[in-house]
């Protein structure tokens, strides 16, 4: 009698366990089938042309006459890389990126903490600050282009230390000020949404615990707000960094590259589609795609962050 | 930091509504003044004459309209198969417990930040070869892989929230599979994915750089592109009302949206993007 307990024991031990093995591996099968058709679609579009641009890269190779595809090795990347506009660009792009990202970050934050304390009018601030993130950036940039503009512009008129005749698209730092504006405008609530979201987890007993300790209004801010939402603030630096880092609408609008605004990505846009180059194209394509990855792996290691904690995945 | 309405928060609020809105206010001030007075230079803010003929040459050029159908047929069409495959991926990575999810959310992320640009080259090339270049769905299948990981992101944040449990509770009370799915997880899912979609529908129809590289004509031209070539016969003169014009045209459908839906804007920007 007892075996056939232990055996009954020892079937109803087993079975539960097949049974959830299976399980597992039907859900580990579902779930793969669920995520195949998006995993798919991101990959056809990124994957295939970025290994066709790598290969491309290695030809001298015009749209035009596309017959005479000469491979010529790593010459694309050499003649790029020597070339002072390359860097001229990428300086810009640079410049644009941590420029805007600091202003954006500060203002940003101001917002956020205006939003945060705010006990009327919630639902006006939060649709006017939807309005930016939401227009086209064409629109946001033909908007500050005739801001800014000579002849039909309020700017100039505004501005008392700037003369009515002042040209802002006749001069280099004047034109890359005049992107930067159209670009910040549109992407500081979004950074401010970002930053609202994080200011909302720092805890109010933590400040108030700072506040009967005697902490100044500066030193809440360093000590405990700004350390509290760190994951936030990180988030929105590496999400906006990188966008900056693709500037091209506000440009491609504003001045087209005159007066040395152009961006890495415009250099890249030029090459291909004015110049047909697909060669040279592809080669400071994948330039680009590599400086965006550098970009990327800096700012997560030099922050630290974690998106996944950020999450909340952990 | 306590809620207050204290003079501060008055300046700032002042603050935030004359950045958000003088832009806006300002084109549209700019679409409301003659031709004859932009073309002469009017460099004060509110037009000397208001008119509204702008509105309605706009409406009756024939490329502008192309283009505003463009837009609006290759950005719903985008939003819709999106939103559709990224839920079904967002549910797989809130609910399954399958071997990869890391590896989808990653690939998810990569391509969120992938500079579009780098794809204008072979994408041109290629579409020209399996003859998709200027149709739309040229436009819509590379507007559905750029806008997926925000989709996927977002979903699968809300998809977390949400308690899965009351859908066996309304078996257990006698609901069938589909009933329960339908009554129980439907209500509960939908605000995700329609905050998906708008964030979806946002992103398509801002999209310049692979609308103006891989279109040639008024076939598939999108509103952002045809407003970069409608700049007229002098580069350095563009027709400044009527560009105006326009861009408050483009802007109208985004006002309304963010006015109708702006508490679930905020709700999946910042959930994707934050906190899970």
């Amino acid at each position: 009698m007892s075996t056939v307990i232990a055996t009954a024991e020892t079937k109803a031990g087993k079975a539960p366990k097949a049974q959830a093995s299976d399980r597992a591996v039907g859900e580990n099968r579902l779930g793969l089938k669920l995520v195949a058709p998006a995993v798919i679609l991101m990959l056809i579009v990124t994957a295939y042309p970025m290994l066709q641009a790598l290969y491309l890269s290695l030809f001298q190779y015009r749209l035009t006459n596309s017959d005479e595809r000469e491979f010529i090795g790593l010459n694309n990347y050499i003649t790029a890389l020597s070339d002072s506009l390359f860097w001229q660009d990428l300086l810009n792009t640079l410049i644009i990126m941590v420029v805007t990202v600091a202003v954006e970050l500060v203002i940003g934050f101001a917002f956020a903490m205006v939003m945060h304390r705010i006990i009327f009018a919630r639902g006006i601030m939060r649709t006017s600050i939807l309005i930016p993130y939401g227009i086209i950036t064409v629109v946001s940039a033909f908007a500050w282009q005739f801001a800014f503009s000579l002849n039909n512009g309020f700017v100039n008129g505004w501005l008392p230390f700037v003369g009515g005749d002042f040209n802002w698209f006749g001069g280099h730092w004047s034109a890359m000020f005049a992107i930067m504006a159209s670009e910040i405008w549109k992407t500081t609530p979004f950074m401010s949404l970002l930053l609202l979201a994080g200011l909302s987890q720092v805890s109010e007993d933590m400040l108030e615990a700072a506040k009967v300790d005697g902490a100044t209004w500066w030193q809440r801010l360093w000590k405990v707000i700004l350390p509290n939402m760190r994951a936030a603030i990180m988030v929105a630096v590496l999400f906006r960094a990188l966008d900056a880092f693709r500037i091209f609408d506000n440009i491609f609008v504003m001045t087209k590259g005159a007066e040395g605004t152009e961006s890495s990505s415009f250099l890249t846009y030029r090459q291909v589609i004015e110049q047909f180059q697909l060669g040279m194209g592809s080669a400071l394509s994948v330039l680009l795609f590599l400086m965006v990855l550098i970009l990327a792996f800096g700012i997560v290691k030099l922050f630290k962050v974690d998106l996944a904690q950020a999450r909340g995945e952990g | 930091m306590k809620r207050s309405s204290g003079v501060g928060i008055w300046v700032g609020f002042v603050a935030i509504l004359v950045w958000c809105l003088l832009p806006v206010v300002w084109i549209l001030s700019l679409s409301l003044k003659p031709v004859s007075e932009t073309a002469a230079g009017s460099p004060q803010f509110l037009p000397k004459t208001w008119t509204m003929q702008n509105y309605k040459d706009i409406l009756a050029d024939g490329d502008f309209t192309r283009a505003l159908i463009n837009s609006f047929g290759i950005s719903l069409i985008a939003t819709l198969l999106s939103v559709i495959f990224a839920t079904l991926a967002a549910y797989a990575i809130a609910r399954l417990d399958f071997k990869g999810k890391r590896l989808v959310l990653s690939i998810a992320l990569a391509i969120a930040m992938f500079p579009v640009v780098a794809l204008v080259g072979p994408l041109f090339d290629l579409w020209r070869t399996v003859h998709l270049f200027n149709t739309w769905p040229g436009l819509i299948i590379p507007y559905m892989s750029f806008t997926l990981p925000l989709a996927i992101w977002t979903l699968s944040a809300f998809f977390r929230e949400i308690p899965w449990e009351l859908e066996q509770a309304a078996q257990v009370d006698g609901a069938s599979p589909w009933q329960a799915f339908r009554k129980v997880i439907v209500p509960l899912a939908a605000p995700g994915v329609f905050t998906a979609a708008i964030l979806t529908f946002f992103f398509a129809w801002n999209e310049f750089v692979l609308a103006i590289s891989l279109t040639s004509t008024t076939a598939s031209r999108t509103v952002p592109a045809q407003l970069s070539f409608f700049v007229g016969p002098d580069p350095f003169n563009p027709p400044f009302s009527q560009l105006a014009t326009a861009s408050v045209v483009v802007t109208i459908p985004v006002i309304i949206i963010v006015l109708l839906f702006q508490r679930k804007i905020v709700a999946g920007l910042t959930s994707g993007a934050v906190k899970g």
